[in-house]
């Protein structure tokens, strides 16, 4: 260990826990209101541009593609930030050693910080929801002994968690590494222009469902994913449902509030409607709201079938994506009217 | 979707805590609706674990056979596979690939050794043995 080490003092900084859907948008919305911020998580995800859809075969998760429903990690806190004019300071390390003792110094002067874990080793997590993923956010507050005092944003309540877990949470190589990654925001502009951040924020993502170059982004990948699904081979039944649970797990469980982040969004047009005085808005968060009904009924279809209590049928599960395509896209279509 | 529409099954992979979702009151306005598990994801999850578990209990059987080294079992317990494994020690996935075999694991150097047991969470004595049971 190193010379400034206040490690023998416990810390404990005053900080509301609010539960999130989803890690990242939710780390950063509990940091800017502890900075006196007043920002909601659908609002941060929006203004972020943080809504997507992308198929990329050529990342394998246990040798299944990814299927995404949100921008890659990072983007949330970066878009955010960079919409609204916040400065972030954001520190990475080499040793896991000073990346742990940064840590205690920040808390030691009394700043909360965010930091990049993975989940896996997170031993407040229930065994079964612990999978190796690198880009876990999370919020520490303090530090009892050797325990360090934690706000995770997708639970329900305050945590702990051992310093070498904690340290090998942040230090876990491979892709989207954390490399310690630890965040605040170090400086708040005084206005904030929030219509114009909604605005440049919805025409970046609507742009990017409709208009993408690439067949596997966006509306285009999610119709080219039901052309997949419609061409499984039938006789390959276990990889199939392996590859159906998958899509459902990644657009479920892995906190995105519903419906792959679509009821997030929803919400997020519908306060927006209220900021940019459109009652039209949030008319069209009431459509998304009913895509997105469609995309937790595939959910379950798809579900079902895997565990056979609904034949298998990848015709019907191709024809609900085709359709949450169609609507998605004159969702977006719309919206960019209505921004004109 | 409703509140009163949003899922409170008690998944038991929760153990007692609840995830959030966004969900419509009876206005329509948007609130933050805790759900307690639901079904669809319940299944999926289920069967991602016993995924692992099957691995995990065939690279047991191996091993016991001699035929794959313990690094084998210990990757799918830890719920890795041959990429994730090659990315979290930083080998490359031939190599990975190679110490999965009894033989080249047994020699590896400690320093490898370590590199693996570093990545699994584990000590490298523990890397060497088998449990009883899968």
């Amino acid at each position: 260990m190193n010379a400034f080490v206040h490690t023998s003092d416990d810390i404990e900084i005053p900080f509301a826990h609010q539960q999130s859907a989803h890690c990242e948008s939710g780390a950063i919305a509990s940091l800017l209101r502890h900075a006196k911020l007043s920002i909601s998580e659908p609002m941060a995800f929006g203004i972020s541009s943080g809504l997507s859809y992308a198929y990329l075969p050529f990342l394998k998760f246990g040798g299944l593609p990814l299927f995404a429903y949100r921008m890659p990690p990072g983007q949330v806190i970066r878009g955010l930030t960079k919409r609204l004019g916040i400065k972030m300071h954001f520190e990475r390390f080499r040793q896991p050693d000073a990346g742990m003792l940064a840590l205690d110094h920040h808390l030691y002067e009394g700043r909360v910080v965010g930091i990049q874990t993975s989940a896996y080793w997170l031993t407040y997590f229930p065994p079964d929801m612990r999978f190796h993923f690198n880009a876990h956010n999370l919020v520490v507050y303090g530090r009892r002994g050797n325990n360090y005092l934690i706000s995770d944003p997708v639970i329900d309540i305050l945590v702990e968690c051992e310093a070498g877990a904690l340290k090998k949470a942040r230090f876990t190589r491979g892709v989207l590494a954390p490399k310690g990654l630890l965040y605040y925001p170090a400086f708040i502009p005084e206005q904030i222009d929030l219509p114009a951040a909604i605005r440049k924020a919805i025409r970046f993502t609507t742009g990017m469902m409709l208009y993408t170059p690439v067949p596997i982004l966006g509306v285009r990948g999610i119709r080219l994913v039901s052309r997949k699904i419609r061409k499984l081979d039938t006789r390959k039944q276990h990889q199939n449902k392996l590859l159906l649970g998958h899509i459902v797990r990644m657009q479920e469980e892995i906190g995105t509030g519903g419906a792959g982040f679509r009821f997030l969004y929803a919400s997020f047009l519908q306060e927006a409607s209220g900021v940019l005085r459109k009652p039209e808005l949030a008319g069209i968060a009431n459509q998304l709201t009913e895509v997105g009904d469609e995309w937790r009924r595939f959910a379950l279809h798809a579900a079902k079938m895997c565990k056979d209590r609904m034949p298998m049928d990848y015709g019907l599960l191709a024809d609900q994506l085709m359709h949450c395509a169609t609507a998605e896209e004159n969702i977006y279509r719309l919206l960019r009217t209505e921004l004109k | 979707m409703k509140r009163k529409e949003v899922p409170q099954q008690n998944a038991k992979a929760f153990m007692g805590h609840s995830k959030l979702l966004y969900a419509q009151d009876e206005q329509g306005n948007y609130v933050r609706a805790p759900s307690s598990g639901w079904e669809a994801e319940e299944i999926v999850l289920d069967q991602a674990i016993a995924e692992y578990e099957r691995q995990a209990r065939d690279a047991w059987q191996r091993a016991h056979e001699g035929l794959a080294s313990t690094l084998e079992y210990h990757m799918f317990r830890e719920r890795m596979d041959l990429v994730l494994l090659a990315q979290s020690t930083g080998f490359l996935k031939w190599r990975v690939r190679r110490h999965l075999k009894p033989g080249a694991f047994q020699k590896l150097s400690v320093r490898c050794r370590e590199r693996y047991a570093d990545a699994l969470g584990k000590t490298p004595a523990q890397l060497d043995r088998l449990p009883a049971q899968p």
